[in-house]
């Protein structure tokens, strides 16, 4: 028999109670945003590598004034300040690697205060969002600063004169286009983050693989630039071809790091391809018939708006329903 | 090799390695039962002895009062000490006997136990077979203690084609009916082959998740030489063991939302049901122990035991070494479903299937924060239900919406809480709402007649 009596057995007042389930996965809100941020540091790397020492100043900037701003509002409005769930600092390293080399300093701390003031913290902070916050913030650059957010500088190492505007303007305005194998590596114009394909990968698959970002967003948008950018090139050669559609701009960037953006995408999974999908179509008829050379912001900040709508319709059947 | 499953689910640490090399040991009857006179789903049984009555081993105490409803037999010899409210393992206090052991007097024996006569499984029939699991007050196993001889008697005009027996004990940690597949397998081969008869089936298969290749090999072994019997592997996920969960993957078959397995033609039954079913048939034994892992990091020796039911949980906690220092929680059941414990003196409960004991480590309370929308929780619902809607749901008290998406569905597996990275108590908002919906649709009812 035991040692144990028992009396010693603890009372009730010292147990815990709970409902079930009595476990719980590893994951928890901080882990998830903090996987982020790591995923993200090959992308600040890259421009730093090809855009100069000053991107990382850049960069380390719109985190601050992200994360300050964040903690202003919250102790404002006497709410407990969250910014150790990591949140604002993937917004601030999201915009800091979405503006152009060399970029004002300035006009990336107002960027990074809008993108939370106006995209994330109006509508209840953390989890209440519509918009991509670090793109509601580039957009809101792009309206009042659209000459400095559009002035290009030669990557470090280019060879020649056509890498200084980025690879869908020369494409689009002066008809030059730019080889795959630069366009991988990143040393193309382009904005910090955004143009080494390598780096955004690196990133982008650890997000995949530890399950961080769903696998159905990114597919949904590779498939959608093959199918509508490919369809298009088929119908006129002069268009871009879907290779090209996928490692120009921002395309993988925003495939990896902006649309697999938990709060602002579907939660279903036939929703995540119809939203994938659907910035897909929307940044191929941008980039072929609209404007302006990249539409990768505007396509995912349109498609963010049918979020709600798309979880509505895309309802999973309920197991065992339509059976006999 | 590929192996069946269902759609969703979600992956616990097994945690099974803590007790699954313990082979079941007796443990002796305790100083005190306490027998609920409510072990199983329906009405509560009616008492047959009054306080101070000598009550003997195997003895009924009390009947089953209508058609789902099952017999309490006394697990010892002695006399009844009180008939009152004794906290349960579900957290109520509910009607119970309290039974304290004979002790012999000079002069005296104490009497044998009454067992029933025992019958031959291979030639039993469908009567005696309904008759005895019956008379045996057996329940399932599998964790709802449904009268088990209800469902070995389905209602007129439905086709049963298949008896599923559930091996795969999808819940973390338990290792009881994997210790019974390796050192009964005759036993629950006997048990399938009684259920099978009863309904009339000539199909049984059972099913075990890969995690027990033992447990497979053995099974295996034993239906070999049976017609009509199969073993059927599964992958390891939870909750693989869920009725609907296991049909799908044994079949294929759906069971609509509301209906039951019998409605596709088919009968669940645990292996530890079957087990019992053939020592009621073939022993005469009633129910009176209950086969339970006793387990987890805060108890000193792990074990698995046959305990004789009404034995206060502290007993049998004591009997296994003790709780060690950092144990926090001590859960009845799974730790997925199990329910936690704020009384130690409630008692092993015929479907008692494990007692876990949870040390401060793996029970801390992470931080709650809002929805990130992941989509982590629609992925993992077996049912295909979208958990986070149906709490917010529930948390406005947005009552019809939540029927709409129908929330009644939820069988609170909480594979959606447990995957939730912001660790909101999705399962309890869940039964709120599914709480509330089934007031409005009482009270619709009650204007309508």
């Amino acid at each position: 028999m035991s040692s144990v009596t028992v009396t010693e057995a603890p009372t009730g007042s010292e147990l815990l109670l709970s409902t079930s389930p009595h476990l719980h996965s590893r994951w928890t809100t901080k882990q998830i945003m903090w996987f982020v941020v790591l995923a993200l540091v090959p992308c600040v790397i890259s421009a730093v590598v090809y855009f100069g020492f000053y991107q990382l100043v850049v960069v380390a900037t719109a985190v601050v004034f992200a994360v300050g701003t964040e903690a202003l509002i919250q102790s404002l409005m006497k709410k407990p300040v969250t910014v150790t769930d990591g949140s604002a600092v993937i917004t601030g390293l999201l915009l800091g690697l979405i503006v152009p080399p060399n970029f004002s300093l300035v006009f990336t701390a107002l960027g990074s205060v809008f993108s939370i003031a106006i995209g994330k913290m109006v509508f209840g902070g953390l989890g209440f969002n519509i918009f991509n916050p670090a793109l509601v913030g580039r957009a809101f650059l792009q309206a009042a600063f659209p000459v400095a957010i559009t002035t290009w500088t030669i990557p470090h190492f280019a060879v020649d004169a056509v890498s200084k505007a980025t690879p869908l303007a020369a494409l689009k305005f002066d008809h030059v286009a730019t080889g795959l194998s630069p366009l991988f590596v990143g040393n193309v114009g382009g904005s910090l983050g955004e143009t080494s394909a390598i780096a955004v990968l690196l990133g982008g698959i650890f997000l995949l693989v530890t399950g961080v970002a769903n696998w159905r967003i990114p597919a949904a948008m590779i498939t959608g630039v093959i199918v509508f950018g490919g369809g298009l090139w088929l119908l006129d050669p002069a268009a871009p071809d879907p290779v090209f559609h996928l490692f120009a701009g921002g395309f993988l960037f925003a495939a990896m790091f902006m649309a697999t953006d938990m709060v602002t995408s579907p939660v279903t999974g036939t929703g995540m391809w119809i939203y994938g999908l659907g910035i897909s179509l929307v940044l191929v008829l941008i980039r072929v018939y609209g404007g302006l050379p990249e539409g990768v912001m505007y396509s995912i900040l349109f498609m963010n708006a049918f979020v709600p709508l798309i979880n509505r319709y895309t309802q999973p059947r309920i197991f065992g329903e339509g059976q006999a | 090799m590929k192996f069946n499953t269902f759609p969703g689910g979600v992956h616990p640490p097994e945690e099974k390695e803590l007790s699954e090399h313990c082979a079941f040991e007796r443990m002796p009857a305790p100083s005190m039962v306490v027998l609920p006179l409510s072990q199983h789903l329906g009405k509560q049984a009616n008492p047959l002895v009054a306080k101070r009555a000598a009550v003997v081993q195997g003895e009924v105490i009390a009947e089953a009062d209508g058609f789902i409803s099952a017999p309490v037999h006394s697990p010892i010899t002695g006399t009844v000490k009180s008939i009152g409210r004794e906290s349960n393992s579900s957290g109520y206090m509910k009607e119970a006997l309290v039974i304290v052991p004979a002790e012999a007097a000079e002069g005296e024996e104490i009497p044998d136990p009454v067992m029933m006569p025992p019958l031959n499984p291979d030639s039993a029939t469908v009567e005696e077979i309904r008759a005895r699991v019956k008379a045996a007050g057996i329940v399932g196993q599998g964790g709802a203690a449904f009268p088990t001889f209800v469902k070995l008697t389905p209602p007129e005009g439905k086709t049963i084609d298949t008896v599923i027996l559930n091996g795969c004990e999808c819940e973390p940690y338990l290792t009881r009916d994997d210790r019974f597949m390796l050192e009964r397998p005759e036993a629950i081969v006997s048990g399938l082959k009684l259920i099978m008869r009863a309904l009339g089936v000539s199909k049984g298969v059972i099913g075990i998740e890969n995690n027990k290749p033992q447990a497979i090999a053995s099974m295996e072994k034993a239906v070999a030489t049976q017609n009509g019997l199969s073993v059927c592997a599964l992958q390891t996920k939870y909750p693989q063991g869920a009725e609907k969960m296991l049909i799908k993957a044994v079949n294929g078959r759906e069971v609509p939302p509301g209906r039951l397995p019998l409605d596709v033609g088919v009968v669940i039954q645990n292996i530890g049901t079957a087990v019992a079913i053939h020592d009621a048939v073939a022993k005469g034994e009633p129910s009176i122990t209950a086969a339970v892992t006793v387990t987890g990091r805060g108890i000193r020796n792990p074990k698995n035991l046959i305990i004789p039911i009404g034995t206060p949980i502290s007993d049998v906690i004591a009997f296994c070494g003790g709780l060690t220092d950092d144990a926090a929680k001590v859960v009845v059941g799974g730790p997925m479903m199990g329910v936690a414990q704020h009384d130690l003196n409630a008692p092993i409960m015929k479907a008692t299937s494990g007692i876990v004991v949870l040390t401060h480590d793996e029970v801390r309370k992470q931080e709650e924060t809002a929805c990130l929308r992941c989509g982590k929780c629609v992925d993992a619902c077996p049912l295909h239900l979208m958990p986070t809607r149906l709490a917010r749901l529930a948390q406005l008290n947005m009552v019809e919406e939540a029927e709409r998406l129908s929330i009644t569905v939820c069988m609170e597996c909480g594979s959606c809480a447990f995957t939730c990275p912001a660790n909101i108590p999705l399962v309890q908002w869940l039964r709120l709402g599914k709480q509330r919906v089934i007031h409005l649709q009482r009270s619709r009812k009650n204007t309508a007649a």
